[in-house]
């Protein structure tokens, strides 16, 4: 089976996820501008605790290896560490996307002795000004915090996770010294108009020239860089960035939302991308398995309104969610297109139009809201 | 020291595989490492390969032609390099 | 010459040289080269936090 064969064949689906998203609470002590998961207020239908170990159980069944945990803030559990030794017990890789907050010396120290653990610390920006117009005032210097606190204690290498936007795109080569200062191994992902994203999407998505500043930067720096496989509609720029370079979402991954639904991925927690519910019967498995919604994602896709561009076959018609959530059909061009053929089709797109996220978990205070909104 | 034909070897045993519709899914719980194994064969042959003096012996008993033996190898040692497969 | 076992349609075949200079050989030995293995990055699938 030649490289393209296998995609081919991931496209189809598996009997399992190789590896999903879990958010384990909407609750977070943070507001970040651009929060996915539009998080802030716990959710009173949250998982109880016998409900997060039944859901690993299920996963450890299907043999799913390795599981990413988020949230909100998912250390605010506060069986976040029974849950995480659950994981572990039941041999499933966990990694946990986190602010820091709660990364103490105590907790370093005890998440240094857990094994098939690894934590990811999110940034935005290599200085506070930067990092603190996203994150929120003071966040930088507690990640740095965090990040001090597990360098001490031994934990091993790290991740640290970036959001590209159009103010910290001049920061690539800082991001990397910093990682390289920790030992940690440095993640840049794609920002996503998602929950609530889509309110900032406008002012802080990479302009077409930024676009091709982090295609270049990856290719000439990114060898040890990682990225979610999150920029695969850059790949019309020229050959193909390193990874599936396909979306995975209902196929090979998928999201467990604080409450047990089950969505494509983490980047569209809309009831159009629902699937179902871990409470549905059969459970997960069967959301997995059998899904209106998975079933679909895994028929063969059509290039739609880009089979006359010659670029399908590399750039994939870019990001579900980034075209969801920016009111663009999903069967045509990502509203960053490099060839800029998004844009065009933005520009006669009615704002009325643009899907509401499926929940808003943000506290009702927002910090560091845009001042303006662009009006296209 | 490579993988040949003669060499003794053994799936490492913090490697899990997992059965896919075209072969399977090995993870790594040491280094993280996901290979997709692309025939039920390699699947076989890595499978049993503790249990066979050589691995020339396990693709032997494992069925697989003469003529793909050459792409075995390779196979086998680039799971080596990745520690999912281990001369003992 | 024991005939080559039918190979699977998505495996790639390379022709090697044959020893016999005998051209109107029909069943020329072929060594098949397939790509058994792909390692993907546990990081490297789109759709995940």
């Amino acid at each position: 089976m030649s490289a393209d064969a296998l995609v081919s064949q991931l496209k189809q689906g598996l009997d399992a996820p190789i590896c999903l998203t879990w958010e384990i609470t909407y609750a977070c002590n943070l507001q970040c501008v651009h929060c996915l998961s539009s998080s802030g207020v716990r959710d009173p239908r949250e998982l109880s605790t016998a409900q997060a170990k039944a859901v690993l159980d299920e996963l450890r069944d299907l043999q799913v290896f390795y599981i990413n945990i988020g949230g909100g803030e998912p250390m605010i559990r506060k069986d976040f560490f029974e849950i995480l030794e659950h994981a572990e017990h039941n041999n499933i890789g966990v990694k946990f996307s986190t602010n820091g907050t709660y990364i103490d010396a105590e907790n370093a120290k005890r998440l240094a002795e857990m094994n098939y653990l690894d934590v990811q610390i999110s940034i935005d920006g290599t200085d506070a000004a930067t990092n603190d117009a996203v994150r929120g005032a003071g966040s930088f210097a507690v990640a740095l915090r965090a990040m001090n606190h597990l360098r001490d204690a031994n934990f091993g290498p790290f991740k640290i996770s970036v959001v590209v936007t159009r103010h910290n795109v001049d920061q690539l080569d800082q991001f990397k010294a910093l990682a390289d200062s920790y030992g940690a191994q440095l993640r840049i992902t794609r920002l996503r108009p998602s929950g609530r994203g889509v309110d900032s999407w406008n002012e802080l998505h990479p302009t077409q020239a930024q676009q091709r500043q982090i295609y270049n930067w990856l290719l000439a720096h990114g060898d040890n860089v990682l990225t979610g496989d999150s920029f695969f509609h850059l790949n019309a720029l020229g050959e193909s960035l390193p990874g599936l370079n396909m979306c995975g979402a209902g196929r090979v991954v998928c999201l467990i939302d604080p409450i047990g639904d089950v969505y494509a991925c983490p980047f569209v927690i809309h009831d159009q991308f629902k699937a179902g519910s871990i409470f549905d019967e059969g459970g997960f498995t069967s959301v997995w398995r059998d899904s209106k919604l998975f079933l679909s994602l895994r028929e063969p896709e059509s290039a739609g309104a880009c089979t006359s561009c010659g670029n399908y076959d590399s750039c994939q018609g870019g990001c579900m969610a980034a075209k969801f959530f920016t009111g663009l059909p999903l069967d045509g061009p990502d509203p960053e297109c490099v060839l800029g053929h998004g844009e065009a089709l933005l520009q006669s797109t009615r704002i009325s139009l643009i899907p509401k996220p499926a929940m808003d978990h943000s506290r009702s205070v927002r910090l560091n809201a845009p001042t303006s909104v662009s009006v296209r | 020291m490579p993988v040949t034909l003669d060499s003794a070897c053994e799936l490492h045993p913090q490697v899990a595989l997992r059965p896919e519709p075209f072969g399977a899914l090995a993870y790594h719980y040491g280094n993280r490492k996901l290979i997709f194994l692309k025939h039920p064969d390699v699947v076989a042959v890595v499978r049993d390969l503790a249990q066979h003096a050589t691995l020339a012996d396990a693709l032997i008993a494992s069925g697989v032609h003469q003529d793909r033996w050459p792409s075995f190898v390779t196979a086998i040692s680039a799971l080596q390099s990745s520690e999912v497969v281990r001369v003992r | 010459m024991e005939p080559v076992e039918t190979a699977p349609a998505n495996q790639k075949f390379a022709a090697v040289a044959e020893t016999e200079a005998t051209p109107t050989r029909t069943n020329a030995p072929i060594v098949i080269e397939e790509l058994l293995i792909e390692e993907i990055s546990i990081d490297g699938m789109c759709g995940v936090y």
